[in-house]
């Protein structure tokens, strides 16, 4: 029916209470694409359900309605097509960091050589700039370290789709800034199509082609989808010298502090279509007025898509 | 120059070895000779006196010492059934200590693992290990000699059921415990069940798996004796009882000693097995 590289269609999961009745559900309704090559990050306060549609995607979890559908395929279990970088990097502390990655890679390939996989191994831990480390143990590692570890073990499988669940929340600023240009450079040259799970606005700025705003739990829903329209080439250094940085920076700010906890009965929420939730550019908006002065309507001034 | 602490602990615990021996040296001195060294130890003749007495008092150290020479210059003579030398009747013990272990460790070590992987067979197993485990060994001898129908099977058998619950037991432990992310892991890079276990399972849980074969080899070590002691024949445990039916005490001390030893050394063997499998995080 789709002709998009992944849909998600319907996704709602519902845990039961501590007496076994299911509960209320964290999230219901969920809809949204993927296209090939897109960055997509997804935004949204703890508890709105964002690693639990991380798992599902990843096969980890099951949703308990609806599903999704990549390259034209069901998603019903993990898969060696979906790399996962997780949010405590996972890097198995017996193995040094090119046996986890070995490991990786020898799931993939169980017919390559143990010099071929040696081979492989180390272009992707030098594209993280470990090339010297390949022979330590995790533990000797930086935080920084462990995790571009996790991300070469992602990239080394050469999955369809990355799937990153807040690779960066444990590090500080600027080995995180590091890694974001790291991360950046590699998804250009691969152009590896990510599904990333984030905090940070400005990594979500300076990373995403798409933002999608999750309003609060329970019953989270897709708020809208934010359209990051800055140049593609931007950078950490440079993007906020574009106005249109701030105007994107000023609605996602604004939507996680103002309107991500009303969402449920605000205005926007009335208009709003789960299979089709609104699509914004805030970058292009020139008037200058910050979103949220003008009675709540402003949202609706910036929809594309309706 | 300040020593180290190694070398200031090593100090004292030979001063406590020294004063050791000389306490009993004192303690066990024949009422004559404590008559002639008097002075100082006045009181404590008064009190030795009466068990002095006897022709075979408590063995002096210079007796368990001429015992530890006699013993250790010829640790493998076999002079028939009741006169094996030391190293023969430690290898005998140690030989049913390993087989009853290895033979615990084929049935604990997959046993644990599916325990370990299933809640299911957690519970449905859990009243009957908590009902088993709290038996003493010894008290499967009966049965285990019964059916058995030999002395020496029955002897490996009782260090088998004694190996057995705390290898299981930490199995289960650790395979239940292992990280999630790590089993995650593997999922998404679709790691065939048995790679799963051995390259992801194992490593992650063997430091608790270690822990319990070390606890194991622990009471393994300590059932042999008592084992041996009922079903006799050879063995350490055998040697013990032997000699204390020939009332030769220093034998009996020198045996003890022993026990403890090899107690250490397999317990030591354990504790650096485990340095080797334990990671750090």
């Amino acid at each position: 029916m789709t002709s998009h590289f992944l849909s998600v269609e319907g996704l709602a999961k519902i845990y039961p209470t501590t007496d076994g009745k299911p509960g209320t559900p964290v999230f219901e309704d969920i809809h949204f694409a993927i296209e090939r090559g897109e960055f997509i990050c997804i935004i949204g306060h703890s508890g709105c359900g964002k690693t639990t549609i991380l798992n599902v995607l990843a096969g980890l979890e099951e949703a308990s309605a609806g599903g999704a559908i990549m390259d034209d395929r069901e998603i019903d279990g993990p898969s060696l097509d979906r790399g996962v970088v997780f949010q405590g990097h996972a890097l198995m502390p017996w193995m040094t960091v090119l046996g986890n990655v070995a490991f990786a890679t020898k799931s993939r390939w169980p017919e390559w050589s143990k010099a071929k996989i040696e081979e492989h191994c180390t272009t992707y831990l030098e594209m993280v700039g470990l090339g010297h480390a390949i022979h330590k143990k995790p533990a000797e590692l930086s935080g920084g370290m462990k995790q571009r570890v996790g991300i070469a073990r992602a990239f080394a499988i050469e999955p369809k789709m990355l799937l990153l669940d807040e690779p960066f929340g444990a590090l500080d600023a600027l080995t995180r800034g590091t890694i974001q240009d790291e991360l950046l450079k590699i998804v250009r040259a691969t152009q590896q199509t990510v599904f990333m799970i984030t905090h940070d606005v400005d990594e979500a700025i300076l990373l995403a082609d798409k933002v999608i705003l999750m309003s609060n739990g329970p019953l989270a829903k897709i708020a809208e989808i934010v359209e990051i329209t800055m140049p593609r080439d931007r950078t950490r250094a440079e993007m906020h010298h574009d106005p249109q940085f701030y105007r994107i920076r000023n609605h996602l700010v604004d939507f996680l502090v103002n309107r991500s906890k009303g969402y449920a009965g605000s205005d926007a929420a009335q208009l709003h279509d789960a299979k089709h939730p609104p699509v914004v550019r805030p970058g292009l908006v020139s008037d200058g007025t910050p979103p949220g002065d003008n009675g709540g309507r402003p949202v609706l001034k910036q929809v594309v898509n309706q | 120059m300040k020593t180290t602490l190694t070398f200031r602990a090593a100090v004292l615990s030979l001063f406590i070895f020294v004063m050791f021996i000389g306490v009993w040296h004192l303690a066990t001195l024949a009422p004559k000779e404590s008559a002639a060294t008097q002075a100082a130890n006045a009181e404590y003749a008064e009190l030795m006196g009466k068990g002095a007495e006897k022709a075979s008092g408590f063995p002096s150290p210079e007796k368990v010492g001429s015992a530890f020479v006699k013993y250790l210059s010829d640790p493998f003579y076999d002079n028939g059934p009741n006169d094996k030398g030391i190293g023969i009747q430690v290898g005998y013990s140690l030989l049913r200590v390993g087989t009853g272990f290895l033979l615990a460790m084929l049935f604990a070590l997959p046993l644990g693992f599916v325990i370990g992987m299933s809640p299911l067979m957690t519970r449905a197993l859990n009243p009957f290990i908590q009902i088993l485990k709290p038996i003493s060994p010894l008290a499967w001898m009966p049965l285990a000699l019964y059916t058995l129908k030999d002395s020496e099977v029955s002897g490996i058998f009782v260090i088998f059921i004694c190996s057995l619950w705390p290898m299981l037991i930490n199995t289960a432990f650790g395979v239940a415990g292992v990280r999630r992310d790590w089993i995650n892991v593997a999922r998404t890079l679709e790691v065939n069940p048995l790679r799963k276990a051995f390259l992801v399972i194992l490593p992650a849980a063997a430091p608790t798996i270690l822990t319990g074969m070390r606890i194991s080899m622990g009471i393994a070590w300590i059932v042999i004796v008592a084992a041996e002691m009922l079903v006799g024949g050879t063995g350490i445990g055998y040697f013990v009882w032997n000699e204390w039916n020939n009332l030769a005490l220093p034998n009996v001390i020198f045996a003890i000693t022993m026990i403890g030893l090899v107690g250490m050394a397999l317990d030591l063997g354990f504790g650096t097995l485990q340095k080797f499998v334990t990671y750090r995080e």
